[in-house]
């Protein structure tokens, strides 16, 4: 059914069709119009059949969570940002005990200092907790993510987390197609949990490991998500069989057939890198761009496979490895192993910054001339930055950073492009 | 069940004798069958308290459920000395997840039960005193002001025993842990810090909130019994001695617990929806020497005779007897 509602909304209609039984619910921005819907839904008796509750903090939303999935129950939340990072140790526990949770992340920034707008640094500092981490392109992706994340979550027996970007996917209102009950039921059966708490069949469940087993348990892990790699296309085109739309799968490449330069991106940015493509194409520019939805597992050979025959790589990141520059290059470059191309990565969109067709098009031009630096800072404003160390460089007691920088800025409604 | 006054054969000891009681009226413990939920095998030292309590415990708590029970570990001593992979003690289900959550996944246990249609099936965490007042403090208010139906147990043996010996919220003014060092001019722990977290769970307003004493196995075993007979949030926080922190003989564990709650340092009541429902009275109050002298936590104490702190320490236990009237006789006596 063609629904024109916020990206929020779409998540928590896609979520109540697969029937979760528990929902942990902690506010945060951009993620709180999700659990807000699905507390509606639960309270009109909308969605029957299932636990809302409210709790005190991420950290207790995760582990309530991890009862209920360890329970037998099928167990949802959302969260951003600083909740991720407060639930972080209850993040990679779930993964341990191999729990299938799914997880909405409403990717934000990480402070300090604190911003609520949209990057990926929440999501990759969770990278390698052992979660399968999925990212949407569009607010119909993010939808249909999720009813592909149970399923995914529950034949492996592995957390997921499916990654929108906050406030461009979340609070966006999208036409989407919100599918029947009917189609989601014979898409995603119902969860027949590995391992559950009964007391007609008692197991200890996360008992301590030492070193005489405890590799096995991790490459166990890794293996479950080896595994993913070959489920996830076939989860992608199993969704597809049904529902009749392509959504999700490990890689979207976009016109990549003879490109001399690929874009790699996560997430919602490459709408734009499409449209620039595009534009470049028409202009006899070989440029082609990589999407990648699933990043962990990280698709080695499909990103090999896609990126092989090119003359130079731009990895696009909206996270930064401070100290190194870029994650996702790391992976792409990982995946290269063997193979000579030029590769950039540009830091951009960090804390909401736009990416704009305007800076793309230039960004893939210099590429193009190879003009650009091995780590890029997109729409950096140098005169800021200069001005910023020339006053730390006077005076010991220079203050607060963020607070000086933003006293040179001044209006900031002036300033977004 | 209604109390009954029975005259028992008392050792010098105040134990009392299930052989002198009918079959039914025995302790939980004494019958044969039993669940042996903690089963023998574990790793726990000798004289543990916390051992011994979760025994007691989760054996009663089975008795009352009818074997319908999940249980909930925090990190700790007794989530180690149990599951040393690849073997486990328990007899029943059972989940450790982390140190500071036991609470919150209770509550996710409970609430799969629940939408499931097992209510039937009842939840125990359990942790120690550094899971429970300490790190795991949070998930346990949330818990509790949520009235999830959960019995959280707490086996406080004053400090983080597992990690070896560290100051918790629960460690008592004096004693020497590994970060509160029997050095400098006031040695061991601070005098006027830690909470009573069983007067903070009365503030949630909880069906049921009760302490108890491995030196009373009977009255903890009626309490768990109690806490299973009532839905919503429950806590019952026993007092559980550790000869390794504790610096006291593994044989004396019971005697110590005694102590404890003879000379009124930890006193023994029920509560109920937050009001004080019952009591036990002191039946020969000791001064507080008798309790710290068998321990080598307090041995600073004596070592330079500290009459000052040691009456401070006297001072708590009379003001906990006197606020919990310890030694007032009770009414049906």
């Amino acid at each position: 059914m063609l629904k024109q509602i916020e990206g929020s909304r779409a998540v928590a209609e896609a979520i109540a069709r697969c029937r979760p039984e528990v929902i942990c619910a902690y506010p945060i921005t951009p993620q709180t119009h999700i659990v807000e819907g699905l507390g509606e839904m639960v309270k009109s008796g909308e969605l029957a059949n299932c636990e809302f509750i409210n709790v005190e903090s991420e950290f207790a939303a995760l582990s309530v969570a991890i009862g209920a999935s360890a329970a037998g129950a099928r167990a949802y939340t959302a969260t951003a940002s600083q909740g991720l990072l407060f639930m972080a140790e209850a993040v990679y526990n779930a993964a341990g005990l191999g729990l299938p949770i799914v997880m909405t992340i409403g990717n934000r920034a990480i402070g300090a200092p604190i911003n609520i707008w949209n990057d990926h640094s929440d999501s990759m500092s969770m990278r390698d907790a052992g979660w399968i981490q999925l990212y949407a392109a569009t607010n119909q992706e993010a939808l249909d993510l999720h009813i592909q994340a149970f399923r995914l979550a529950e034949e492996l027996s592995c957390p997921v987390m499916v990654c929108m970007d906050g406030f461009i996917l979340t609070h966006a209102y999208e036409r989407v197609d919100v599918p029947a009950q009917d189609d989601v039921d014979a898409f995603l059966p119902s969860f027949e949990p590995r391992q559950v708490l009964d007391p007609a069949e008692p197991v200890s469940m996360g008992a301590m490991v030492g070193p005489e087993a405890f590799t096995e348990v991790r490459y166990l892990a890794h293996h479950k998500q080896l595994r993913a790699l070959e489920l996830i296309p076939k989860l992608s085109a199993a969704f597809q069989a049904r529902f009749g739309r392509s959504s999700g799968s490990l890689v979207k490449p976009y016109r990549t057939e003879d490109a001399e330069t690929i874009v790699v991106a996560l997430g919602s940015v490459n709408g734009t890198i499409q449209e620039v493509v595009d534009e470049m194409r028409d202009a006899g520019v070989k440029i082609g761009s990589l999407a990648i939805c699933s990043f962990r597992p990280f698709p080695l050979e499909q990103v090999r496979d896609a990126l092989r025959h090119a003359k130079r790589v731009v990895v696009i990141e909206k996270c930064l490895a401070v100290g190194l520059g870029g994650i996702v290059s790391d992976g792409v470059r990982n995946a290269l192993s063997g193979i000579v191309l030029r590769g950039y990565t540009v830091i951009a969109g960090l804390g909401g910054r736009a990416i704009t067709r305007a800076a793309l098009r230039q960004l893939f031009r210099d590429a193009g001339n190879d003009v650009l630096e091995q780590l890029t800072f997109l729409d950096l404003d140098e005169g800021l930055i200069q001005y910023e160390l020339e006053r730390e460089a006077q005076a010991r007691r220079s203050g607060p950073t963020a607070e000086a920088i933003l006293r040179r800025v001044g209006t900031v409604a002036s300033q977004v492009a | 069940m209604e109390m009954q006054t029975v005259k028992f054969y008392q050792t010098g000891t105040f134990t009392v004798g299930n052989r002198l009681l009918a079959e039914d009226e025995r302790s939980v413990q004494a019958n044969m069958h039993r669940t042996n939920s903690l089963n023998s095998g574990h790793r726990a030292c000798q004289g543990c308290g916390e051992a011994l309590g979760a025994r007691y415990a989760i054996d009663a708590a089975m008795r009352s459920t009818s074997g319908e029970l999940i249980a909930v570990n925090a990190t700790g001593c007794l989530e180690v000395f149990s599951t040393p992979y690849p073997e486990t003690s328990w007899k029943i289900p059972w989940i450790h997840s982390l140190f500071g959550n036991a609470a919150a996944v209770a509550s996710g246990v409970a609430a799969a039960m629940r939408v499931r249609g097992r209510s039937a099936v009842r939840v125990v965490a359990q942790g120690g005193d550094g899971g429970t007042t300490d790190i795991g403090f949070g998930c346990l208010s949330g818990m509790f002001e949520r009235n999830d139906d959960v019995l959280y147990i707490c086996y406080d043996n004053e400090a983080y025993m597992n990690t070896g010996v560290q100051r918790s919220s629960a460690t008592p003014p004096a004693a020497r842990t590994a970060t509160t060092p029997a050095l400098g001019r006031e040695p061991g722990n601070v005098f006027g810090t830690g909470k009573n977290v069983p007067l903070i769970a009365m503030a949630h307003s909880i069906p049921y909130v009760a302490t108890a004493s491995v030196a009373n196995l009977r009255d903890l075993e009626r309490k768990v019994a109690k806490a299973m007979t009532i839905s919503g949030a429950r806590y019952v926080h026993i007092h559980v001695p550790c000869p390794l922190g504790w610096g006291s003989l593994p044989a004396d564990t019971i005697k110590v617990a005694r102590l404890a709650v003879e000379s009124g340092l930890f006193p023994l009541f029920e509560a109920e929806h937050g009001e004080i429902t019952g009591r036990t009275p002191i039946r020969r109050k000791v001064p507080v020497t008798d309790y710290l002298r068998l321990q080598k936590r307090f041995a600073h104490l004596f070592n330079v005779a500290d009459e000052p702190r040691i009456a401070r320490i006297q001072a708590i236990a009379d003001r906990n007897i006197a606020k919990f009237g310890l030694l007032e006789t009770p009414a049906h006596g």
